[in-house]
């Protein structure tokens, strides 16, 4: 018996060791980001990150910089990105809920067709929709705008299929008495429902957020102004060889992650419920 | 949205407005007033962009003029850039199924070991990365991958007698960077979604298997592997039809020219042609191509692991 809790013993520290290992992989080029923002940039660009770097003396020079008036051009990107997945976070989820909503609780005709489009949508890569979409925009003079980069994740299926697998849960009584109550059915469900529902918005409102603070190619494609574009678009035209800036994309970078990061710290819970959101069983 | 409400009033028909801004309220219409907007997009910015999708790969589409030119672009999807673009692409796919699936599974299975300790630390710490954007991981990616013998890569392969590679120059390391960009980002989201099906298997259940004397193997054959197959189908699902999607981890380290098109996918082809060329009509029919290719991968991966006979 004493020799299996030693083995026992010797097995977790071999685990403990192995996972210190892969958590030290996982948070190294996090770490190593904010020492490149702490070191001279234009010698990153050319020479990469070496070791020496993480011993050598740290010098908030590159912060300096994008604080002062050369940093506007980043703050603009970084407005803009706030306010797109603001704005997007509030429509996405209070369509998104009222769909997933009434797919879990009423019962009328074409439901389950609806919900297999959802489905559907789901499965067909946006790629191949990206060209004529872009036609769209250009045909409704949206390009450079907000609104382009916002509608084709206003209502995101995969937030009706979460929201529906969680009202599906909910008790109908509730509605029965609220009906006897004197609501009306969308009283029902702003007033009784959807409060209901309140960690599934918290864990939607994660996943649509970063989803669209993190979105790249479908901005990259209907934005064209430097000042209309979102962090990672900016961001990405600072990575040319040619670059001069490269100050501000280190620094841009740590300052569009940490926020992120800081968040996650406080609301794990809902995060990983976010973003774990596709396996919800059917 | 009022055309979409009116065919819903007809059954009662014309009546005075007060009646009809009853039939809104009633318990019938709610629930269409409610996918209302789904509908609405689904009409907008699904079907007709698919439909045209589908229509524009038959046409040449230039400046206010378009004309059909039947297969002609199919025809000349199949060059061999294509084949190339696939090519990366799908090594690129397999590498992520293979690895997003096999390391998440095992980690989570340690992880949810009972002698596991500090099990919601690493947990944590394995999901920081998923936080970050590809461009913004990618960028420390090529500063930890410099070329120079100074990066940091090269310095440890310099530690351990190897010599120094110009990471994004070759094919085999160019495929390594984008492999591991995003097998870094993802492998806590997927760690997660086999610890959520592992919460499921009673403890019963193995205390019953070393009754009966299992070895590990036998135990994770049968009972770890059936409550995670489910995760393991739709991993290696989402993970088939991402990697056909991927651009962003190309575009990061070569913007939208590498050398030698190492590091061109369908996507990045997509774009290059349907955009950067403005070849519109030859770029909706790659988009075809690579649908009709992602439907037939999936069949089959769904077919062998087995997905459509446990319809229970």
């Amino acid at each position: 018996m004493k020799e299996k809790t030693s083995q026992g013993k010797l097995f977790t520290t071999l685990l403990v060791v192995l996972f210190s290992i892969v958590a030290f992989l996982a948070l190294f080029p996090v770490i190593s980001l904010v020492v490149a923002s702490l070191s001279p940039a234009s010698d990153l660009m050319r020479f990469g990150l070496s070791a020496e770097l993480f011993l050598s003396s740290l010098e908030f020079e590159n912060f300096e910089a994008i604080f002062s008036a050369s940093g506007a051009q980043y703050w603009q990107w970084y407005v803009n990105s706030l306010i797109i997945s603001g704005v997007l976070i509030v429509l996405s989820l209070f369509f998104s809920s009222m769909v997933g909503y009434a797919l879990a609780l009423y019962d009328f005709k074409g439901k389950r067709f609806i919900f297999l489009l959802v489905l559907l949508i789901l499965m067909i890569p946006f790629e191949i929709l990206m060209l004529p979409l872009f036609q769209m925009m250009i045909a409704f003079q949206l390009v450079d705008s907000y609104l382009a980069v916002m509608l084709p994740l206003i209502v995101a299926p995969i937030a009706v299929f979460f929201f529906r697998q969680y009202a599906v849960g909910l008790p109908k009584e509730l509605m029965e008495s609220g009906r006897v109550d004197g609501c009306t059915e969308y009283g029902i469900f702003f007033k009784i429902m959807a409060p209901l529902m309140l960690p599934s918005f918290a864990a939607m409102a994660i996943l649509q957020g970063l989803t669209s603070w993190n979105n790249f190619l479908w901005p990259l494609l209907v934005l064209r102004s430097n000042d209309m574009f979102t962090l990672p678009v900016g961001l990405a035209t600072l990575l040319t060889p040619y670059g001069n800036n490269y100050q501000l994309l280190f620094t841009g970078s740590v300052l569009s992650i940490v926020p992120i990061i800081i968040l996650f710290l406080f609301f794990q819970r809902f995060f990983i419920a976010g973003l774990t959101s596709g396996g919800v069983k059917g | 949205m009022q055309n979409f409400l009116s065919t819903e009033k007809k059954p009662i028909g014309p009546g005075p407005q007060k009646n009809r801004l009853k039939f809104l309220y009633s318990k019938k219409a709610a629930p269409y007033i409610f996918v209302s907007p789904f509908i609405i997009s689904f009409l907008f910015l699904f079907l007709y962009p698919f439909a045209s999708a589908v229509n524009m790969s038959f046409q040449r589409v230039l400046p206010g003029q378009v004309e059909y030119v039947g297969l002609s672009n199919f025809e000349r999807v199949f060059n061999p850039t294509f084949y190339q673009a696939l090519q990366n692409t799908s090594v690129y796919v397999i590498l992520t199924v293979v690895i997003l699936t096999v390391l998440p599974m095992i980690f989570a299975i340690f992880l949810n070991h009972k002698l596991m300790k500090y099990s919601t630390f690493f947990r944590a710490a394995i999901f920081i990365p998923a936080l970050t954007s590809v461009i913004v991981a990618g960028t420390i990616f090529r500063m930890i991958f410099g070329d120079s013998d100074g990066a940091i890569a090269n310095q440890i392969l310099n530690l351990i007698g190897l010599s120094p590679l110009e990471w994004r120059y070759g094919a085999g390391t160019g495929m390594f960077l984008m492999v591991t960009l995003a097998s870094w980002r993802w492998m806590g989201v997927n760690i997660l979604y086999f610890l959520a099906a592992l919460q499921n298997v009673s403890n019963d259940l193995y205390e019953a298997a070393d009754i009966d004397g299992a070895n590990v193997w036998q135990k994770f054959r049968n009972v770890t592997f059936p409550a995670i197959k489910p995760v393991v189908i739709f991993l290696t699902t989402i993970s088939i039809i991402n990697g056909f999607r991927m651009f962003e981890e190309s575009f990061v380290f070569w913007e939208t020219s590498s050398p030698g098109n190492i590091g061109l996918t369908v996507v990045g082809y997509i774009y290059q042609e349907g955009i950067q060329r403005n070849d519109m009509g030859f770029g909706a029919a790659i988009g075809i191509v690579l649908l009709i290719v992602i439907l037939i991968i999936s069949a089959i991966q769904l077919y062998l692991t087995g997905a459509f006979k446990k319809d229970d």
